[in-house]
């Protein structure tokens, strides 16, 4: 056991991706074992999703090609999926970042060789299976309990792939860039929550997105998030619907554009941001 | 990496906040192999000294260099070199103390053994438990654990057995020892003096921003001050003498007939320690009244 004569070489690109793997398991575990975080970000969805299916249960939100009525919960679906990506993403990782900013998490961190990229890795893949396995137990919720027909098409799942991993993606380094926001761990829930609380009303996932002033709208189109419910829209309802979208259109392009400029908006917020700790604070 | 013959260089080392001097020129040397004990009261400056050698914080002014390299450049290498134990901290500990040594494992090119390490701090009983359910002190052993997991040539412990209890502390002064025995050079703060005079090999003690006194732990401060103290009672009346030849003070005392409660008493780190710092104070309390104290 001897700790001279050795000339570690750590930062090879292999390393860092194998650490950032190893990173997404410790995140995933610590995460399920937060109960506050679980219910907040991974169950909030399935909650809202069951309490609007339940309570418009009766109420017909319109009609497919083939004349059958579109129930609360087929209506409702694609919005809690996107809402899903958001908390999963944007919320969980700036509220948790925060708050390992303000614990000495990330100073521990800062001292031992973890490169920030597979912090990141691990952050970003926390993320993503949490939202995977989210997108999972809503469909199966909707499926099995309210009995909501699921799309078969491969053109559709195609689409859903594109719009989800887009929209973690987006989500979650949106997510890392906020973090920076709240001055402590503290406050990050109440300055992070009331952001998503209110995209979260204006962008469709609640409320009918059309039915919103047109001025709304406008602010509203300005965001991810309404980007991203419209895109699920466009896999989990008829097409019946896509005429009372706006511009009578799915507009999926616009779906990929919105989305990809705030991916590279993210990018550049947590590059500027993101610093194990602040010196001198 | 430059074959340098100290592990920690510093000289005229200074840290200003805000204005306030926190550090007013330090200098010292740790040699590799070196356990080195840097003390003082709260808000002396040692977390602030520590923490610019750890890469935590720039310096205002002064040269700096831990094992070769500058700590405001050190890359992710050179941090693999070091291990950090830092104050304690919140953290959630949402990990059981296996899987968070595990991890931390990974992050290191050559580290110890997950199951030697969790003996090593003694918690072997605890392996298996969320770090959020230990004590304080048990959660402080997962802290040095975390530190010493990457085999490091440069260990930092900063006061790392706060809320130890007796034999927790015995137990990490023989890590420690054995940490000593396989090279590692190791940087020390602690309040517990015994605890430096038991594992360092120098000290040196920091106060209100200078370092007062440094060298081997046996002559710190003053010839003057390490001077032996007899202390003895004679017809209910309490007497000491210092002198440097207690012996021969002690005999010609038993000429008069056996004085009651005999001690010869060398004064200890703490005692030198003690003296020094209240020497500081007091002369800074007089000479800066108007300037806010730095903290730590």
């Amino acid at each position: 056991m001897t700790t001279t004569a050795r000339t570690p070489t750590i930062v090879t690109p292999a390393r860092i991706v194998r650490v950032g793997l190893s990173r997404i398991r410790y995140e995933i575990t610590g995460y399920f074992r937060q109960g506050d975080a679980v219910f907040f970000t991974f169950l909030f969805p399935v909650v809202m999703l069951t309490i609007f299916s339940v309570a418009f249960s009766e109420t017909s939100f319109g009609k497919d090609a083939a004349g059958h009525t579109v129930s609360a919960a087929s209506y409702y679906l694609p919005g809690m999926l996107a809402a899903g990506v958001l908390l999963s993403g944007l919320q969980n990782l700036a509220i948790d970042i925060a708050g390992e900013k303000s614990d000495g998490t990330l100073k521990r961190l800062a001292g031992t060789p973890l490169s920030v990229i597979s912090y990141f890795i691990g952050k970003i893949g926390r993320a993503l299976i949490t939202g995977i396995l989210q997108a999972g137990l809503l469909i199966l919720l909707a499926r099995v309990a309210f009995g909501v027909a699921i799309a078969t098409e491969p053109g559709k799942w195609l689409t859903f792939a594109w719009v989800f991993l887009l929209g973690v993606a987006t989500c979650a380094i949106l997510g890392i860039g906020l973090s920076a926001l709240p001055r402590s761990g503290k406050s990050a829930t109440a300055v992070i929550i009331p952001i998503v609380l209110v995209l979260q009303f204006i962008s469709g996932v609640y409320l009918t997105f059309t039915s919103l002033p047109s001025w709304l709208q406008n602010v509203a189109s300005v965001f991810p998030l309404k980007w991203l419910a419209q895109g699920m829209r466009s896999v989990f309802l008829p097409s019946t619907f896509e005429a009372a979208e706006q511009g009578a259109s799915w507009n999926l392009p616009g779906v990929a554009i919105v989305l990809s400029i705030w991916l590279v908006v993210g990018l550049i917020l947590a590059r500027l941001t993101f610093r194990w700790i602040r010196k001198d604070s | 990496m430059t074959a340098s013959a100290s592990a920690v260089e510093v000289s005229g080392l200074r840290k200003d906040y805000h204005g306030v001097e926190a550090l007013r020129g330090l200098d010292f040397d740790i040699k590799h192999g070196e356990t080195f004990a840097l003390l003082g009261p709260n808000g002396a400056g040692k977390s602030t000294t520590i923490e610019i050698l750890e890469g935590y914080r720039d310096r205002s002014a002064g040269t700096v260099s831990v094992l070769g390299v500058d700590p405001q450049r050190g890359g992710l290498d050179w941090k693999a070199r070091l291990g950090i134990v830092l104050q304690s901290s919140g953290e959630q500990g949402s990990a059981t103390v296996r899987e968070q040594l595990t991890h931390f494992a990974a992050f290191y090119p050559n580290p110890r053994n997950v199951d030697e390490v969790i003996a090593a701090v003694g918690l072997e009983d605890k392996a298996s438990s969320l770090i959020r359910k230990l004590s304080g002190g048990q959660r402080r052993r997962v802290d040095v654990a975390l530190g010493i997991i990457g085999r490091p040539e440069l260990l930092f412990l900063d006061e790392p057995t706060t809320g130890f209890d007796p034999e927790a502390r015995r137990q990490f002064w023989t890590l420690v020892n054995q940490l000593k025995a396989e090279g590692t050079t190791i940087l020390l703060t602690t309040h517990y003096l015994d605890e430096a005079a038991q594992l360092s090999d120098r000290a040196g003690i920091v106060a209100d921003g200078r370092l007062v006194e440094l060298g081997p732990i046996d002559t710190i401060g003053a010839a003057e001050a390490r001077i032996p103290v007899v202390r003895w009672t004679r017809n209910g009346i309490e007497r000491e003498e210092r002198t440097d030849r207690p012996a021969e003070f002690v005999a010609r005392l038993a000429l008069d007939g056996e004085p009651e409660r005999l001690e010869v008493i060398r004064p200890s780190l703490e005692d030198i320690y003690l003296e020094l710092v209240g020497n500081v104070e007091a002369a800074a309390a007089e000479l800066a009244a108007s300037t806010g104290e730095a903290s730590s």
